[in-house]
């Protein structure tokens, strides 16, 4: 239900991560919302600590530091709603993505149709697929009770079936995880979420309701064979989300007890925003990337459509240990800006996975952290782009659709000491085509509203119109079938006080347009050699754009970016992009 | 700012949870001594299971099936046992495939326990049993050095310490093992050799300190039957000079290598533990610090990436580093007299 700006003001909001904690206040200045200060503080979800309640009160106490409130009262409690003296806050609000990677079973019936929905419902949040039954699988059941018994599920997943259709198949899966789950210790039985036939759901809750911690049910996701709908089982599923880890770690309780409950996973609320942000009348689609450590997370709205993907595999935090089975080392080292040995590079990835909240210190460091970071946030974004909807078309089958606005941040992309290297490194990643706006979230402040929408849906409208993101500017990244070193795209920009701009950029080239911060222009783009600007192969594109940080970006490296095969000279040309990004 | 510890103690008390995956027996008595490889509680556990469907081989109701069975949950059953018969001129039979326990009736089913199987835990350390922990473990103290490490292979045994490092960043070779060092604990440095674990198996080694490993040899160490430790993690680092110190004064002593495999949320920790006589109990190890000059502090990072330091002085507000990041750190001053920020959660009290 919607708040009245009167009635209440202010609002803390904590997001838990696995490597930082951050305590963020929003308050009304001048009638209207406003993001005021952050406290950050190491999170402390790991031993020796296993409570996260401690670093929940380290970041609140570096922002009151910051601002000079109390928040914290005797006993080092939240104080609310706010008093008369000015401490305290009206509504606390808090995500979570700290703690270990849910292992999870799904079930359904066909591989393609409700298990394929499953797997894609279990991608929406901080999960990892140990075991998968359908009508696929020619197991006996007692072979899949063993299954779970070794993998010891924190979560099932249960779909399958229309609603109204077949209940035998799906009957016996759920046998089989009743059964399960009795046999397990009462304190290592699984979460269970059913999502299928809604005509059996008294049967499930007769199965297994009395076997789990944690029967949750959901509409289902598979209403008929046809229909996909995820959306129901999501918001329910980051419910299921936040029982989990009240049972695995400490001070997710009192979190929710603050919260009144709202304690929902960081991914989860940067959805919601993404999706917020499409419905509010962004054109071409919107693209949110959360680099952190406990996973990669991406969220694709377009044309009223929305994919969330949360790849924790891709995380910079303890799965970077198994990174190199996911991709060969050389793939890392060509990312590299300095001339490292790999030995450090393979030292680095294993020590990370260790202590996932160590900083980069030095520039060796600081360049390995960045070329890990652009190859597993490439590697996430070729997963993610498989599940994009169906209306994110790409232009080619091996480019990334054209979304209107990227907003990213979360580990290096958001900790980057300068714009230019948080530009590069998505540009290098993600590779958008066309024409994009970028902002650059360096506060992770995009979960945190989508969890504050929920007790006032004016706060994220506000504090977004504020200018609390980081505005990179436009982004046009051409794409083109011409050689290295042709001229592809020539640029002309008109500013407002009627000057001009113009540039010629080549196939390999990367350039700016100065156009800076709350200034508007009119770009006209002739693509050269049927290259592609956004418009179809060849067309021109003639339209106002927003300037940032860093202007307009004309990224001409070429889609795919291919890099070239000597160090010596990628190395070069790393450099120079850098510089032309301001450093 | 809250500080995590890294234990490397020359003498501390040490207490330890043991505790079951899973209920059973706990076979260790309170107040009682037990070694390192001493069994302190064991579980029996089924291998895998067999579901008997009596309803569907029958060809009758669930209801109607429940009502022919005469076995309960709990009931130990031979193979062939006769469960349920139906009816009719040639009536059929259910009996069961194997031997096993009755885990669950009802539905129509029969769900058997099959292939016993028995999981035992050891002490991990030599000490006393203070607390039993019903049909899950037991709590153990001791008192002696310890020295916590970052990978281990899930291994536990003890035996006497053999020092084979003669400088923090030796690298163990094949050549350097011999039959004289047959069931003892090795302390090694960095290795990189696939052939220095087959040999360490082949002398019956009771257990491997490493400062670090080669990644490609997880799998083999993995398999190892006796206990391996990295002190310094996964890669190619030296052996702090703190482990290496106290590790290499104390060769010749009954060491237990209790290689836990690392538990970053339970708290797990692969460690090695060196008992020693004491006549009142020494402080207890503590888990948590508050960072402060004057600490001795271990670097997880570059620079100088698991060196030793001592904290100078802890910076306001934020520092700016090399990598240009800005974080709150701290000065520290290295074993070799250098003085470097770095940046707070990059470190680790050691203490």
């Amino acid at each position: 239900m919607p708040t009245s700006l009167v009635e209440t003001n202010s609002l803390l909001a904590v997001d838990v991560g696995a490597s930082a904690t951050r305590a963020v206040l929003f308050d009304v200045v001048e009638g209207r919302y406003r993001f005021i200060a952050v406290g950050q503080a190491p999170s402390t979800a790991e031993a020796p600590f296993k409570d996260i309640g401690l670093g929940v009160r380290a970041a609140i106490e570096h922002l009151q530091t910051v601002t000079g409130r109390s928040f914290l009262g005797a006993e080092r409690n939240l104080i609310m709603p706010t008093q008369a003296d000015g401490n305290g806050v009206d509504m606390f609000a808090a995500t979570l993505s700290a703690g270990p990677t849910l292992k999870t079973a799904v079930a359904g019936l066909l591989s393609d149709v409700s298990v394929q929905s499953a797997r894609r419902l279990a991608e929406t949040t901080y999960a990892r697929v140990v075991e998968t039954f359908g009508l696929h699988d020619h197991r006996k059941p007692e072979e899949q009770i063993d299954s779970l018994l070794r993998v010891r599920p924190d979560l099932v997943i249960l779909t399958g079936g229309t609603d109204g259709g077949a209940s035998r198949a799906v009957q016996k899966v759920i046998e089989a995880v009743g059964l399960a789950c009795y046999l397990l210790p009462s304190d290592k039985r699984p979460a269970v979420l059913f999502a299928g036939n809604q005509n059996m759901t008294d049967e499930v809750q007769n199965l297994v309701g009395k076997l789990t911690p944690a029967l949750h049910f959901s509409p289902n996701v598979r209403p008929s064979l046809e229909t996909e709908d995820l959306d129901p089982a999501m918001r329910e599923l980051a419910q299921v989300f936040a029982v989990i880890r009240k049972r695995q770690v400490k001070g997710v309780d009192e979190l929710e007890t603050w919260s009144g409950g709202h304690v929902l996973p960081t991914a989860y609320g940067l959805g919601r925003m993404i999706r917020f942000l499409e419905r509010t009348g962004s054109s071409g689609g919107v693209l949110g990337v959360d680099l952190g450590a406990s996973a990669v997370t991406v969220a694709a709205a377009v044309n009223g459509r929305f994919r969330l993907g949360v790849y924790p595999q891709f995380g910079q935090g303890e799965h970077l240990g198994n990174l190199l089975q996911l991709t060969e080392l050389d793939d890392i080292l060509e990312w590299l800006s300095l001339d490292i040995h790999q030995n450090l590079v393979r030292d680095y990835l294993y020590q990370k996975a260790l202590y996932p909240a160590v900083l980069p210190a030095t520039r060796e460091d600081q360049a390995i952290a960045q070329a890990v970071a652009r190859r597993s946030l490439y590697l996430a974004m070729r997963t993610a782009r498989r599940e994009f909807p169906p209306q994110a078309r790409a232009v080619r089958a091996d480019l990334m659709p054209p979304f209107g606005l990227i907003l990213a941040g979360g580990g290096p992309l958001g900790d980057a000491p300068t714009p230019g290297q948080s530009l590069l490194l998505l540009l290098d990643a993600v590779q958008p085509v066309g024409i994009t706006h970028v902002m650059l979230d360096r506060n992770s402040l995009l979960p945190l509203l989508g969890v504050a929408a929920e007790k006032n849906n004016l706060l994220p409208v506000h504090v977004l119109e504020s200018g609390a993101l980081q505005n990179l500017g436009t982004v046009v990244s051409a794409v083109s079938g011409a050689g290295y070193g042709t001229p592809i795209v020539r640029a002309r920009i008109q500013y407002a006080d009627g000057n001009e701009a113009r540039a010629e950029v080549k196939l390999g080239g990367l350039e700016i347009l100065p156009l800076g911060l709350g200034q508007s222009a009119k770009l006209f783009l002739q693509p050269l050699h049927r290259t592609d600007v956004g418009n179809g192969p060849g067309r021109a594109w003639n339209g106002v754009v927003n300037g940032g940080a860093l202007g307009v970006v004309i990224d001409a490296r070429g889609r795919p970016l291919t890099l070239t095969a000597d160090p010596v000279r990628r190395r070069e040309l790393m450099k120079k992009w850098q510089w032309t990004l301001g450093g | 700012m809250l500080a995590p510890v890294l234990h490397i103690l020359p003498l501390a008390t040490i207490v330890r949870e043991r505790l079951l995956p899973v209920p059973g027996d706990v076979k260790a008595r309170l107040n009682a001594r037990v070694t390192a490889t001493d069994i302190v509680a064991e579980a029996n556990w089924a291998r895998e299971h067999v579901l008997l469907d009596v309803a569907r081989t029958l060809g009758i109701s669930n209801a109607a099936a429940d009502r022919l069975l005469r076995i309960k949950v709990g009931d130990q059953l031979t193979e062939n046992t006769l469960i349920a018969t139906g009816s009719g001129l040639i009536p059929r039979q259910v009996r069961t495939p194997r031997e096993g326990r009755v885990a669950a009736v009802g539905g129509g089913q029969v769900l058997l326990e099959v292939g016993e199987g028995t999981l035992q835990l050891r002490a991990g350390i030599s000490g006393t049993v203070i607390q039993i922990v019903p049909n899950r473990g037991v709590v153990i103290q001791t008192a002696g050095a310890l020295v916590q490490g970052l990978w281990g292979n899930g291994r536990t045994e003890m035996g006497i310490m053999e020092n084979l490092m003669e400088k923090p960043d030796s690298v163990i070779e094949t050549g350097q093992l011999d039959v004289s060092q047959r069931g003892s604990v090795i302390l090694a440095g960095h290795c990189r050799d696939a052939e220095v674990l087959r040999a360490a198996a082949e002398l019956n080694l009771r257990g491997l300190i490493l400062s670090s490993m080669h990644p490609s040899l997880i799998p083999q160490a993995m398999q190892a039957r006796y206990p391996i430790v990295a002190l310094d993690g996964i890669g190619s680092q030296p052996m702090n000079s703190a482990a290496f110190r106290l590790l290499s004064t104390n060769a010749k002593r009954e060491t237990a290598v209790n290689a836990e495999v690392f538990d970053r949320y339970g708290g797990a920790r692969p460690e090695v533990i060196i008992p020693l006589p004491v006549a009142s109990d020494p402080p207890p190890a503590r888990d948590v610090e508050t960072f402060a000059p004057g600490q001795q502090v271990r670097l997880r990072a570059a620079p100088h990436a698991g060196e030793i330091a001592t904290l100078v002085q802890i910076q306001p507000g934020l520092t700016t580093l090399p990598s240009g990041l800005r974080a709150p750190a701290a000065l520290v001053r290295t074993e070799g007299g250098e003085q470097t920020f770095v940046p707070l959660v990059n470190l680790e009290v050691v203490g």
